[in-house]
C-alpha cells in the first residue's frame, strides 16, 4: 500500500476535531465506575456535572473542553506500506493547521520566548509527531491526542538514586499528586514512567497517561506498582476538582524502561478527566475512525 | 449552605455574605481574563477601557468565531466553546486585580492560595469554583460576547460576556479566611503517612 499524503492531511485534520468532541468509550465507562464508588456529596455532584457535559457536547456537537491542547500525533506503520517520511510529517502538520482554521479552534500554541501565537496550533517542533512501526501488513494507524495543559503542567522528573529504591519512586508519585490537588482537573489518569534515560522516562510517563483505562502495564513488576498506587491515590481524599472525595484518579498507569546501573528515574505526567484521544486506521480498504 | 442569585456587579458587602459551601448563580455580566491579560495589565501597566468594578472575572481563553459586527455580535465575535483554566497560575495578580480594578469574584478551577485569601479578607471577595473541563455545558450559560479589549492577545484578551443563569458555582474561598481547598489539603496531609506505609513507601 502506498500512503497517500493528501489523505493523511485530511485524516489528521478530522482526528483533531473528533478528539476534541468525542470522549473515548473507556473514559465514559470510567466515569460510570467512579459514580458508583464516590460517596462524597460534592464529589458526586462534580462527577455528575462532568457526565452532563459529555452529553451536552454530543448533543450540541461542541468540544468537551476549551483547551485545544498541544496536538500530538502517534503514527504506527505496518511492514508493507511505502511512504515519503518527510512528506508524511509535513502532511500531519498541514492537517493540524487545517483543522484549526476550518473548525475555528483556539490555537493554544505559542513561541516559548516571544509568546507569539501563529493561530495555527503549530510552531517549532509542534505538532508533536511520533512514528513507530509494527508487524501489521498494509495498515497505518494514527492516534491524535490534544494534550490539555492544566494536566500537562502536572509533570515531574526526578533522577532518584539506586539506593533510594522503589519506595522512593512510589513516595514521589504520591507526593506529587498531593501537591497538585485540584489543579490538574481530577479525576485524572496518573501516568508514571519508571526507568530509562531522563527523556525516555518522561516519554513513557506520557504513554502511561494516555493509555486506555483497564489496560495493564506489560511488565509484571510495573503492573504490581500501578495497582498499589491506584489504590493509595484514591484513599488520599483529594477528589474531583480537589474538593474532596474518593475519585482522585481513574487509575495510575505505569510504564517501565530499562535503566542505567547508576540511575533510578521516575517521571509523572497527568491526564485530566477530559482524556481525549481519537484514532484512525488507513488500509487499502479505506479509512476507519475508531 | 445558602444559594445566592447575584445580578452583577455587586458590592463588597454582598461579597462578604458568601460562605464556603454556599452556591451561587450569576446573572448579566462576566469578564474573561487569563495569564497574558494579567501579565500585560499589571507587569506592563497596560490599562483597559472596560469597567471591572464590582464584577466577576473567569479564568478563560475562549474558542470563538470571528464574524461581522452586528447587534448579535457587537464585538465581532460569537462564542463557540468557553471553559475555565487552572487558577493557581494567576495567584500573584489577585491583590492588584481587586485593588486597582475593583474585582469582587474570581471564577476558576483548582482553587487559589494564601495571597488570594488575604485579598478577599481585606477587600471583600470570593473564589467561585466551576467544574473544569465542562466547557460544552458552560458555553450554554453564555449568551453573547459583548465587548473585547486587548484583542492583540487573542485568545487571551479581556472579554465581556453577557450571561444567563451562570452556575451553580460553589463558593470555594470566602472573605472570612475559609477555603474548601485548604480543608481538603489538611485532610489529605493527615492521611499521607498511613497511606504511604500501606504500600511500603514510608520515608
Amino acid at each position: 500500500m502506498e500512503l497517500q499524503l493528501d489523505e493523511v492531511e485530511k485524516v489528521c485534520s478530522d482526528l483533531y476535531v473528533r478528539a476534541l468532541k468525542l470522549l473515548p468509550p473507556d473514559i465514559k465507562a470510567g466515569f460510570g465506575r467512579l459514580m458508583e464508588s464516590e460517596n462524597n456529596e460534592t464529589g458526586r455532584a462534580i462527577l455528575g456535572t462532568m457526565v452532563k457535559n459529555i452529553e451536552v457536547a454530543e448533543r450540541t456537537r461542541n468540544m468537551l473542553c476549551q483547551d485545544t491542547g498541544i496536538p500530538i500525533y502517534n503514527v504506527t506503520i505496518g511492514r508493507n506500506v511505502s511512504f515519503d517520511g518527510a512528506g508524511l510529517k509535513a502532511a500531519i502538520r498541514r492537517g493540524a493547521e487545517r483543522s484549526t482554521k476550518e473548525n475555528s479552534l483556539r490555537s493554544s500554541v505559542v513561541h516559548p520566548i516571544t509568546r507569539k501565537n501563529e493561530q495555527t496550533s503549530c510552531g517549532i517542533r509542534v505538532p508533536v509527531i511520533h512514528v513507530d512501526f509494527d508487524d501489521s501488513e498494509e495498515t497505518v494507524t494514527i492516534e491524535m491526542i490534544p494534550k490539555g495543559s492544566g494536566s500537562e503542567n502536572g509533570s515531574f522528573l526526578k533522577m532518584l538514586l539506586p539506593s533510594d529504591g522503589i519506595t522512593a519512586v512510589k513516595r514521589f508519585v504520591v507526593d506529587r499528586v498531593i501537591d497538585l490537588g485540584g489543579r490538574v482537573c481530577p479525576p485524572t489518569i496518573v501516568g508514571v514512567g519508571i526507568g530509562g534515560t531522563s527523556d525516555l522516562c518522561m516519554h513513557i510517563a506520557k504513554i502511561a497517561a494516555t493509555r486506555p483505562l483497564r489496560t495493564v502495564c506489560s511488565d509484571p513488576e510495573g503492573a504490581k506498582i500501578e495497582e498499589e498506587l491506584s489504590r493509595a491515590i484514591n484513599e488520599l481524599g483529594i477528589g474531583p476538582q480537589g474538593l474532596g472525595g474518593r475519585s482522585t484518579a481513574f487509575a495510575v498507569h505505569v510504564e517501565v524502561a530499562a535503566t542505567h546501573i547508576t540511575q533510578n528515574p521516575v517521571a509523572v505526567n497527568i491526564q485530566c478527566h477530559s482524556a481525549r484521544r481519537a484514532t484512525a486506521t488507513i488500509t487499502p480498504g479505506g479509512i476507519a475512525f475508531n | 449552605m445558602a444559594h445566592h442569585v447575584l445580578d452583577m456587579p455587586v458590592t463588597a458587602e454582598q461579597a462578604r455574605e458568601l460562605r464556603i459551601g454556599d452556591t451561587v448563580t450569576l446573572q448579566r455580566t462576566l469578564y474573561g481574563i487569563r495569564d497574558a491579560t494579567l501579565i500585560h495589565m499589571f507587569d506592563r501597566d497596560r490599562r483597559t477601557r472596560l469597567d471591572l468594578n464590582g464584577h466577576a472575572v473567569i479564568h478563560t481563553a475562549p474558542n470563538v468565531h470571528r464574524v461581522e459586527k452586528s447587534a448579535e455580535a457587537p464585538a465581532g465575535f460569537t462564542p463557540f466553546c468557553i471553559g475555565t483554566t487552572t487558577s493557581m497560575r494567576m495567584e500573584r495578580f489577585t491583590q492588584k486585580l481587586m485593588e486597582r480594578e475593583g474585582v469582587r469574584f474570581i471564577i476558576g478551577k483548582g482553587g487559589m492560595g494564601p495571597a488570594t485569601s488575604a485579598a478577599f479578607q481585606q477587600m471583600g471577595g470570593a473564589y467561585l469554583a466551576i467544574v473544569g473541563g465542562a466547557a460544552a455545558l458552560e458555553t450554554t450559560w453564555i449568551e453573547q460576547i459583548e465587548d473585547v479589549d486587548m484583542e492583540d492577545l487573542l485568545p487571551e484578551c479581556l472579554w465581556r460576556f453577557r450571561i444567563r443563569d451562570f452556575g451553580p458555582l460553589l463558593v470555594g474561598m470566602d472573605s472570612h479566611g475559609g477555603s474548601l481547598y485548604e480543608q481538603v489539603q489538611q485532610d489529605v496531609a493527615a492521611r499521607r503517612d498511613a497511606i504511604l506505609a500501606s504500600i511500603g513507601a514510608s520515608a
